[in-house]
């Protein structure tokens, strides 16, 4: 029936269709919805780099306008992935420019850029309008610069958790005066800013909604840019600290009528240096509060947390260090109901602090906020019981990640595993598509997650497990799998090679000190023409004539329609 | 030493030994034995030990060679419980990136100031595990202090001068404490800036009796 459409409408039609499943699943319909679709395809989402080649993006989807791209593996944010394993954005940058493709919106993640890169993006695009990078390197404050001097529409510049080299330039003064665009800056991760041209940018752009400050930016200087943008919705405070001498009895008297003044302000986040006797400053706008960070603020104590939660009834997302305890999670599970996602991060590696949560906080959250639907949780201790109560309490998890410092401690209380704990958490969250274990695992676990966990697209394991029957539970019974990340489990090549139709159903497959070896991963790669087998060798491990035998310490496979890379270091080996 | 290459001695063995109990298992100080109804010891994993990150003074040696394996599980047993204690490093673990771990490793950078001196000084708490250490950290920053160690106070003084100093700090409640009188960890929770003031000065201070100084090192 559709057929006999002209292609306009199908085209009206599929402006509905946003989001890239969706899309990808109506380009497989038939042959005229996939045209269809392809050249009204504005958002295109890349989770692999090198899955694909920026050539067949441009050839598939002229009409691009937005490009989402990932390259480092995910353990790569915990240094498990050595410097200069690959993923520059380069070789995409230079074929969209060639190509003449109106882009307007760049997302990496874990990708190298470098300065070339950002100063080819920032000349080639005329309406380009949004940048953001998250976990990126291998750029400097130069690149910044090109950027803020040349794209003329620029909306947004979000910089989250980038490493990047700063130079003596004030890359923030070369926005010229004519940009009055910005909607969105987020220059959090870096050192140093030029305090007056950030005051003055501030001040003529005011549909300013997002500003995410540095250190390097004062409570003074923060009062003053307040003062010019109180329509802001997200907020990021830099340094949130006051001596106590007389002389600033003043700022802070400033600030408390400057912040009363910002009633739009529903995201708070930054802290990166405060001092507690500042923050009732905050008080006023703690009830207007959806999301609250404090995730990096490792001055403010215990009880002073406290005080600031209580007035933050209406949280939905709330960011915290572990040092608010089992009591302040009690707090927040009797103050925050509309409480959907919880991430509890440690303030001592070691777990050491006498403040640092158990489970006990966890059961309590889960008692208090039903709606819960995304936790990320560092913790002392686990237990089952514990993990149970909170599979009864909270059935919507979408998310699911906890980190018990101690890898492998069993559930203190029966010094049992925590197999039945997590069994209940996959049993009764039918939805949940991400998954974080730790603590003492067998292969039980993994039959459970293998059995109930049917909408699951994302696992990581670390020290779990008994043997290679774990892996296989996963692989067999997770149909939606698409990530799956190992470290320290005793899997190996039976496992690995059971089926190997299934890594093309995947993103990727990560397997670091694990049991498999370089036989069972040559075998994978002859079977499978279409993924890439990468082995990273450090150490000179396998420098002579490595045995088939020999158990690889790293290895990284993915699918790919593009064969192997061209551009993997040395000790990269991309088997065949 | 894997699980499948151990021979079990079933519970009901009646020689009377509890052999069991003697057994070498892989684990953390202070974990107990378990076992599963399928037999299995659990903390015979190869990979946890295998990847501590011992800063014991020796490389970081990591090979799967069999002679090998049992050589370092050896040595990663009696290492673990050492370094364990002393805060030994998972790589990778807990998995925090990178920009996070600057707030866990709290570097705890201080002012110094000595009355008299044109400068101040910094230093990071952190580094310093007990009272003594801090003072001769500031000992030879202030090259011209030598520590006095005066019926347990803490205490310097410039031998040029004669002038004695003594160790006071701000905590976070804004108030003027002499250093010392709290536990080292405590101190560094609560410790904005020190300042070395003249003992002359410091009459203000109620005087130290004698007792037990609870800063250990």
């Amino acid at each position: 029936m559709m057929n006999y459409f002209p292609d306009e409408v199908l085209e009206h039609v599929f402006d509905f269709v946003t989001s890239h499943r969706d899309r990808n699943a109506v380009s497989l319909v038939c042959k005229l919805w996939y045209r269809v679709e392809r050249y009204s395809r504005q958002r295109v989402f890349i989770g692999n780099c090198y899955a694909i080649s920026p050539e067949r993006l441009i050839a598939r989807f002229p009409g691009v306008k937005s490009l989402t791209l990932k390259g480092k593996p995910h353990f790569a944010d915990f240094n498990l992935v050595p410097q200069d394993w690959g993923g520059y954005v380069q070789p995409w940058i230079e074929a969209l420019a060639r190509s003449r493709i109106g882009l307007e919106e760049l997302r990496l993640k874990r990708m190298v850029v470098s300065d070339e890169s950002l100063d080819v993006l920032s000349r080639s695009f005329t309406n380009f309008k949004s940048l953001v990078l998250v976990s990126c390197e291998g750029f400097t404050t130069d690149g910044l610069a090109a950027i803020a001097a040349n794209c003329r529409f620029l909306r947004e510049l979000d910089l989250q958790e980038n490493e990047i080299e700063e130079k003596k330039n004030h890359w923030l003064g070369c926005f010229p005066d004519s940009c009055t665009s910005l909607v969105s800056l987020n220059f959090a991760c870096l050192k140093e800013i030029n305090l007056a041209a950030l005051e003055r940018l501030v001040a003529r752009n005011p549909n300013l909604k997002s500003l995410k400050l540095n250190r390097a930016v004062p409570l003074e200087a923060l009062q003053r840019i307040l003062m010019r943008a109180p329509q802001l919705v997200d907020l990021g405070t830099g340094s949130f600290v006051l001596d106590r001498d007389s002389d600033d009895s003043e700022t802070y008297r400033k600030l408390r009528t400057t912040i009363l003044k910002c009633r739009s302000i529903r995201n708070l986040s930054g802290f990166l240096e405060v001092a507690p006797h500042c923050l009732p400053a905050i008080y006023p706008i703690c009830v207007n509060l959806t999301y609250l960070n404090l995730s990096y603020a490792a001055g403010i104590h215990g009880s002073e947390l406290i005080k600031l939660i209580r007035l933050c009834g209406k949280l939905q997302r709330l960011w915290i260090l572990d040092c608010i305890g089992d009591k302040g999670l009690e707090i927040v599970a009797s103050t925050c109901k509309d409480l959907q996602e919880l991430r509890v991060f440690p303030s001592d590696p070691f777990g050491a602090g006498h403040d640092a949560v158990t489970e006990t906080g966890l059961v309590a959250i889960s008692s208090g906020c039903p709606k819960l639907n995304s936790l990320l949780y560092f913790c002392q201790q686990m237990t089952n019981a514990a993990l149970i109560a909170v599979a009864k309490n909270c059935p919507n998890f979408i998310r699911f990640r906890l980190c018990i410092l101690d890898p492998t401690k069993p559930d203190p209380v029966t010094m049992q595993p925590l197999d039945e704990g997590f069994g209940a958490i996959v049993q009764s969250s039918k939805r949940l598509r991400r998954l974080s274990l730790s603590g003492l695992l067998t292969d039980r676990v993994f039959l459970y997650i293998g059995m109930y966990a049917e909408q699951l697209e994302m696992l990581s394991i670390a020290f779990a497990g008994e043997s290679d029957k774990g892996m296989l539970y996963v692989l067999n019974g997770c149909k939606k799998l698409r990530k799956l990340e190992i470290r320290d489990s005793p899997f190996g090549d039976m496992a690995l090679l059971r089926d190997v139709g299934k890594y093309e159903t995947m993103r990727s497959l990560w397997m670091s000190s694990c049991d498999v070896t370089l036989g069972g991963c040559k075998t994978l790669a002859k079977k499978m023409p279409r993924l890439n087998v990468e082995i990273i060798n450090e150490n000179d491990q396998m420098e002579f004539a490595p045995e088939d035998s020999q158990k690889v310490e790293k290895m990284y496979l993915y699918r790919t329609l593009v064969g192997p890379r061209k551009d993997a270091p040395e000790f990269v080996w991309t088997l065949v | 030493m894997s699980p499948e290459n151990r021979n079990y001695l079933p519970e009901s063995d009646v020689i009377g030994l509890n052999l069991k109990e003697t057994e070498l298992t892989l684990g953390m100080p202070g974990e107990t034995r378990v076992t599963t109804d399928t037999g299995v010891k659990f903390g015979t994993k190869r990979g946890f030990s295998e990847t501590i990150d011992l800063n014991l003074g020796r490389s970081n040696v990591k090979c799967h060679d069999k002679v090998c394996d049992d050589e370092l599980e050896n040595d990663v047993l009696g290492g673990a419980t050492k370094s364990l204690t002393a805060k030994a490093q998972l790589v990778g673990w807990p998995p925090v990136r990178a920009s996070r771990k600057n707030v866990m490793k709290s570097c705890k950078f201080i002012k110094v100031a000595v009355d008299g001196a044109p400068y101040l000084r910094k230093v990071d708490l952190e580094m310093y595990n007990s009272y003594q250490q801090l003072l001769s950290a500031l000992e030879d920053m202030f090259s011209c202090l030598t520590i006095r160690n005066y019926l347990s106070e803490k205490k310097l003084m410039d031998p040029a001068n004669g002038v004695e100093y003594v160790a006071t700090y701000e905590d976070r409640d804004g108030d003027w404490m002499l250093v010392g009188d709290v536990p080292w960890k405590m101190f560094v929770e609560s410790c904005k800036r020190v300042r070395l003031m003249k003992s002359s000065e410091a009459i203000g201070l109620a005087p130290r009796t004698p007792q037990k100084c609870s800063s250990t090192a």
